[in-house]
C-alpha cells in the first residue's frame, strides 16, 4: 500500500513526550449510556452566540426536535437529545473554567425515546450542492467536537476560496482521553464517509488523515474501511509527540506548510476537521439526524470503571461517573478534556456539552497540585518545547508586570495555550494562566476602547446636534425680530442700519452654517 | 461531588529548580577535586567559608523581608554562587575578603535585585569583581601548583594562612605563591620575551600552565556532564569558545611568538569554567536561541581583548559582566520567528 511507504512527515520544533495514559480506556468498547434522569442544555454549547431557545417550561419535545436555533450566522442549532418534557429554562452551572452559570434549558426524559420527524438522508451527497449540504449541518448544530466547538457549517464555508486539501484530525495528542481511537476502532467507516462528505463540502481533492502511532488498532481499522479504493484519501500516521493535534502542527507535520501567524488553515488551502465531527457529519447527511450525542471517555484513577460512553449531551457529568463504577476513595480532581489543556472543574453537578470529550477523574498522584512556584530563572526550557516558537518566559514576564503591549509584541496570541512550557518548567509557574490573564485583559481593555470610542463619537454628535439646533433657533429669532423691526421701521427707512443689519445676517447665517457642518468628527478605528 | 480547581496544565514534569541547581554544583565537584589536588586544602577552607556566608546572607535578607527563608536557602542557588565565586579565589585568601565577596554577590548583586531570577548580573563574577577590584594583590596571590615541586598545603597550614594570616611555609610567601600562566605569559610578553622563551618555563605544561590544565579539563568534563543533561543548551559554551579560538588563531597564525595559541587560551585561566559555568548562568545570559549565539560569541571577543589589552590578567569575570549589561537588548532584536510568521519577516 501506498501509504505504508512512509510518507514524508514533518517534525514541528518542541513539544512533549509524555506518558499517554491511555491504556485505562483504550481496550474499552463504547458502550450506549444510560438515560439520565435529566438533561441540561447549555444555550451556548459552541463558540459564537447563544442559540434562542424555541420552547418553554411544561413544553413536550421529541427527539431530536429544534428546541433552540442558532441567533447568528457564528451560533448552533440545539435539538432535544430525547423525547421528554422542558421543565426549566434558567441559568445554572455549567462546564465551564469561570465557573459561572449560563442559560440552559433542562428536559425530563419520559423514556419513549420518540423521534421527531427527521429531514430525509441525502445519500446523493455527491451530487448535492454544498450549500445545501452546509444548510444540513447547520440544522444538525454540528460543532467541531475535538474541543474547539466552532459550527462546522461556518468553517466549511470556503466560498470564494480554493481549498485543496482536507485534513482530519484523528491525532488525539493529549494524554487520556480515547474518544476518537474508540470512534476509528469501531466506526472508521463512517469517518472516512463524512470525510468524503466534506471533502466534497469544500472541494478539496484529497484527505489526509493524520494519526498518531500510538493508536495501532485505529489505524488498521482505518486502513480496512479504506479497502484499497482509496480515492485520495491517505492514512498518515505521525509520531506520538504532544500537541501533534494541535490544528496548525498537525498540518505541518502532514504537509511541512505552517499555517500563517494568526491566520487559519484556508488561507493555505486547507481545512482541517475532527474524527468524531466527521461521524456526526456523515450521520446528518446519510441518515438526517441532528448531534445529540457523542462518545466522551471517562478515565482516571480516580474512577472505577475507566470506558468510552456514547452519551446524550446534556447528560450530567455525576451521571456518567455513576455509570463507570463512581470514585474511587483516591480521586482528587475532576478534569475536564484532556490534562494538559483541559480545564479543572469545581463540581460534577454540571452537564456534558458537545465539546466534551473527556472527563479525567484524577488521584492527587495523577493530577499534583503544583508546588508552589519560583521565580524564573529563565532558564529556557520553555523555548525548547514551546510549538509556537514563542518566548514563554518573556511572555510571563510581561504579563505578570501587566505590560501588555510587550506580550503583544511577543506574539502572545500565537499561543495555543497547550502547556508544554508550564510543563517543563522547573520553577512550576503557571505560565498559561499567565497568558490567559493577559489575553483577557488585552480584550477586555480592547472592548473598553471601542466602548470608549463609540460613547466619544456619539457624545460628539451629540454636542454638534445640539449647537447646531442651538444655532437655528438663534437664526429663527433673528429673523423674526428683524421682521418685527422691519415693520416698525419701514416707515423711518435708514439705509445705513438696513446695510449694518444685512451683513449681520450674512455673517450669522454663515457662522450657523460653520457650526453646522462642523458636526461631524474624523472617523478613526474600524468599527 | 465538589474538587479543587487549578489552571492547566494539569500535568507538570520532573523537573524543578533545586535540582538544576544541584545538577550544576555536582558537575563542578571534579573541578573543585583538581584545584584542591594542585592547590591545597585552602580551597576546601574557602568552599566552607562561601557556603556558611551565602546561607547565612540569604537567611538574613529573608528574614529582614518578612519572608520565610527556607525555600530560597534549599533552591541551593544561592549555594552555586557561593561554590562558583570559591572556585574562582586564590585559595589562601583572607578569610574577611572573602566573607565580603560573598556577602555582596548574595546581597547585593542578588537579593537587591529581588532574588533568583531578577538579578542582573552573575552574583559570583560581581563578588569576584568587587574583591579584584579593592584587594588586586590578594586576589592576584595563588599558590603555585604542587606539580611544579612546590609545597601541599595541609588543611592545618591552610586555616592558619587564610585566618591568622600566617604563611604556610617557614620561609614566607614567596615560597609558595606564583604567578598563574596568564599572568606570567603578561608580564615575560612585556619584557619582550618570545613566546618560545617563555614556554620552557617549568610553568608550562601541554595545553596551558601545568596544574591548571588539568583542572580547565575536569571542568570541561563537568561542561560536557550538563551539556548531556540538558541542563545548560550548547549555544552559549561553543559559541563563546568558538569565538575565542578565532580571535586567538587569527593573531597567533599572524605572529605565533607573541601571541599565544588559541590552546593555550582555551586551558588557562576561567576560560572553560566561564564558558560552562559562568557564561550559561541562565539569569543573567540572552534567552533567545540566536541571543544566545551572539552574547556567547561576544563574550570570547571580549575575553581575547581584555586579556590581550586590558589590565587584567584574566578576563572572563569582566567580560560576562559586561555582557550581562547587554543581554536584555540582544533578547529584544533576537525574538525567534513565530510559527506561522512570513519567511521574509525574520530569519529563525
Ligand atoms: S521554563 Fe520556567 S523558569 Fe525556565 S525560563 Fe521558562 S518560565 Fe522561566
Ligand atoms: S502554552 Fe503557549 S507559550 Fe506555552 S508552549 Fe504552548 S504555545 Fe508556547
Amino acid at each position: 500500500m501506498a501509504a505504508d511507504l512512509a510518507p514524508p512527515v514533518w517534525d514541528f520544533h518542541g513539544g512533549l513526550h509524555i506518558p499517554d495514559c491511555k491504556a485505562l480506556s483504550a481496550d474499552r468498547p463504547i458502550i450506549e449510556a444510560t438515560l439520565p434522569s435529566r438533561l441540561q442544555l447549555a444555550l451556548q454549547q459552541h463558540i459564537g452566540k447563544p442559540a434562542e431557545a424555541l420552547v418553554k417550561p411544561g413544553d413536550p419535545v421529541l427527539k431530536g426536535q429544534l428546541i433552540a436555533r442558532a441567533s447568528d450566522y457564528v451560533s448552533a442549532n440545539l435539538h432535544a437529545p430525547t423525547s421528554g418534557r422542558v421543565v426549566e429554562i434558567a441559568e445554572m452551572p455549567i462546564a465551564h473554567p469561570s465557573g459561572l452559570s449560563a442559560p440552559c434549558i433542562v428536559i425530563e426524559p419520559d423514556g419513549e425515546e420518540r423521534w421527531a420527524e427527521l429531514p430525509a438522508p441525502i445519500t446523493n451527497w455527491a451530487e448535492t450542492d454544498p450549500a445545501e449540504l452546509r444548510e444540513r449541518l447547520r440544522w444538525a448544530g454540528i460543532v467541531g467536537l475535538g474541543g474547539a466547538v466552532f459550527p462546522t457549517s461556518v468553517k466549511t464555508n470556503v466560498t470564494g476560496r480554493q481549498v485543496d486539501t482536507l485534513i482530519i484530525n484523528a491525532a488525539e495528542c493529549e494524554p487520556y482521553i480515547t474518544c476518537d481511537d474508540r470512534l476509528l476502532r469501531e466506526q472508521a467507516g463512517e469517518v472516512l464517509e463524512g470525510a468524503r462528505i466534506l471533502r466534497h463540502i469544500v472541494g478539496a481533492s484529497r484527505i489526509l488523515v493524520g494519526i498518531e502511532d500510538n493508536k495501532p488498532e485505529a489505524i488498521a481499522s482505518l486502513r480496512e474501511a479504506l479497502s484499497g479504493d482509496d480515492d485520495g484519501i491517505e492514512i498518515r500516521v505521525v509520531p506520538t509527540k504532544y500537541p501533534s493535534g494541535g490544528e496548525k502542527q498537525l498540518i505541518y507535520l502532514l504537509t511541512g506548510v505552517e499555517v500563517p501567524s494568526q491566520g487559519l488553515p484556508l488561507d493555505i488551502g486547507m481545512v482541517c476537521q475532527n474524527v468524531a465531527t466527521a461521524a456526526s457529519v456523515a450521520d446528518a447527511v446519510l441518515r438526517g439526524r441532528p448531534l445529540i450525542s457523542r462518545i466522551v471517555t471517562i478515565t482516571g484513577q480516580g474512577v472505577s470503571r475507566p470506558g468510552n460512553l456514547r452519551a446524550l449531551i446534556g447528560t450530567p457529568v455525576s451521571e456518567l461517573i455513576a455509570q463507570c463504577g463512581g470514585y474511587t476513595p483516591q480521586v482528587h480532581k475532576l478534569i475536564m478534556g484532556g490534562p494538559m489543556m483541559g480545564f479543572a472543574l469545581h463540581s460534577d453537578a454540571v452537564p456534558m456539552a458537545k465539546g466534551s470529550n473527556c472527563f479525567i477523574a484524577a488521584t492527587a498522584e495523577e493530577a499534583p497540585d503544583p508546588p508552589p512556584a519560583k521565580p524564573c530563572i529563565r532558564c529556557g526550557e520553555c523555548v525548547k518545547v514551546c510549538p509556537a516558537y514563542l518566548l514563554p518566559q518573556q511572555l510571563y514576564w510581561y504579563a505578570r508586570a501587566r505590560n501588555f503591549d510587550q506580550t503583544q509584541d511577543h506574539n502572545l496570541f500565537d499561543c495555543i495555550e497547550c502547556g508544554c512550557c508550564a510543563y517543563v518548567c522547573p520553577s512550576h509557574i503557571p505560565l498559561v494562566h499567565y497568558y490567559r490573564f493577559a489575553k483577557t485583559e488585552i480584550w477586555a481593555s480592547e472592548r473598553e476602547r471601542q466602548k470608549a470610542e463609540h460613547a466619544r463619537r456619539r457624545h460628539e454628535f451629540r454636542e454638534a446636534r445640539l449647537k447646531r439646533l442651538e444655532a437655528e433657533r438663534k437664526a429663527r429669532l433673528r429673523k423674526k425680530k428683524e421682521a418685527l423691526e422691519k415693520k416698525s421701521t419701514s416707515a423711518a427707512d435708514d439705509p445705513k442700519k438696513a446695510a449694518i443689519e444685512a451683513a449681520m445676517k450674512r455673517v450669522a447665517a454663515k457662522k450657523a452654517a460653520q457650526q453646522g457642518n462642523a458636526a461631524p468628527p474624523p472617523r478613526e478605528g474600524d468599527d | 461531588m465538589e474538587f479543587p480547581v487549578a489552571s492547566s496544565p494539569h500535568l507538570s514534569g520532573q523537573n524543578n529548580v533545586q535540582r538544576v541547581m544541584a545538577q550544576v554544583m555536582l558537575a563542578l565537584v571534579p573541578g573543585i577535586a583538581a584545584l584542591w589536588w594542585y592547590f591545597g586544602w585552602g580551597v576546601i577552607v574557602n568552599l566552607g567559608l562561601t557556603s556558611l556566608t551565602a546561607v547565612v546572607c540569604e537567611w538574613l535578607v529573608m528574614r529582614l523581608r518578612g519572608r520565610d527563608p527556607r525555600p530560597v536557602i534549599t533552591d541551593l542557588s544561592g549555594l552555586l554562587t557561593a561554590w562558583l565565586l570559591a572556585v574562582a579565589l586564590p585559595p589562601l585568601l583572607p578569610w574577611w575578603q572573602t566573607v565580603i565577596g560573598t556577602a555582596f554577590a548574595i546581597i547585593i548583586a542578588k537579593q537587591l535585585f529581588g532574588g533568583l531570577g531578577y538579578n542582573p548580573f552573575n552574583p559570583a563574577m560581581a563578588g569576584y569583581a568587587l574583591l579584584l577590584v579593592s584587594f588586586p594583590a590578594d586576589m592576584t596571590r595563588w599558590l603555585e601548583p604542587s606539580v611544579l615541586g612546590g609545597h601541599a598545603v595541609s588543611l592545618n597550614e591552610a586555616w592558619q594562612a587564610i585566618f591568622s594570616g600566617i604563611p604556610p611555609h617557614p620561609q614566607g610567601w614567596d615560597a609558595v605563591t606564583g604567578a598563574t600562566p596568564l599572568d606570567h605569559l603578561r608580564t615575560e610578553l612585556s619584557r619582550d620575551h618570545m613566546i618560545s622563551e617563555i614556554q620552557r618555563d617549568p610553568l608550562w605544561g601541554n595545553l596551558g600552565g601545568k596544574g591548571w590544565e588539568w583542572i580547565s579539563s575536569w571542568y570541561l568534563l563537568g561542561g560536557l556532564f550538563l551539556l548531556w543533561r540538558g541542563v545548560i543548551g550548547w549555544r552559549i559554551p561553543v559559541s563563546m569558545l568558538g569565538s575565542l579560538l578565532a580571535v586567538a588563531g587569527i593573531f597567533w597564525l599572524i605572529d605565533p611568538e607573541i601571541h599565544p595559541s588559541p590552546v593555550f587560551h582555551l586551558f588557562s585561566g576561567a576560560t572553560l569554567l566561564g564558558a560552562f559555568f559562568i557564561a550559561t548562568d541562565p539569569v543573567t545570559a540572552s534567552t533567545t536561541p540566536r541571543g544566545q549565539l551572539i552574547y556567547g560569541a561576544l563574550i570570547g571577543v571580549l575575553v581575547y581583548v581584555i586579556r590581550t589589552w586590558g589590565g587584567y590578567p584574566d578576563a572572563v569575570a569582566f567580560s560576562v559582566l559586561l555582557m550581562n549589561m547587554a543581554a536584555p537588548t540582544i533578547d529584544h532584536y533576537t525574538q525567534p520567528r513565530v510559527f506561522g510568521a512570513r519567511e521574509d519577516a525574520d530569519g529563525r
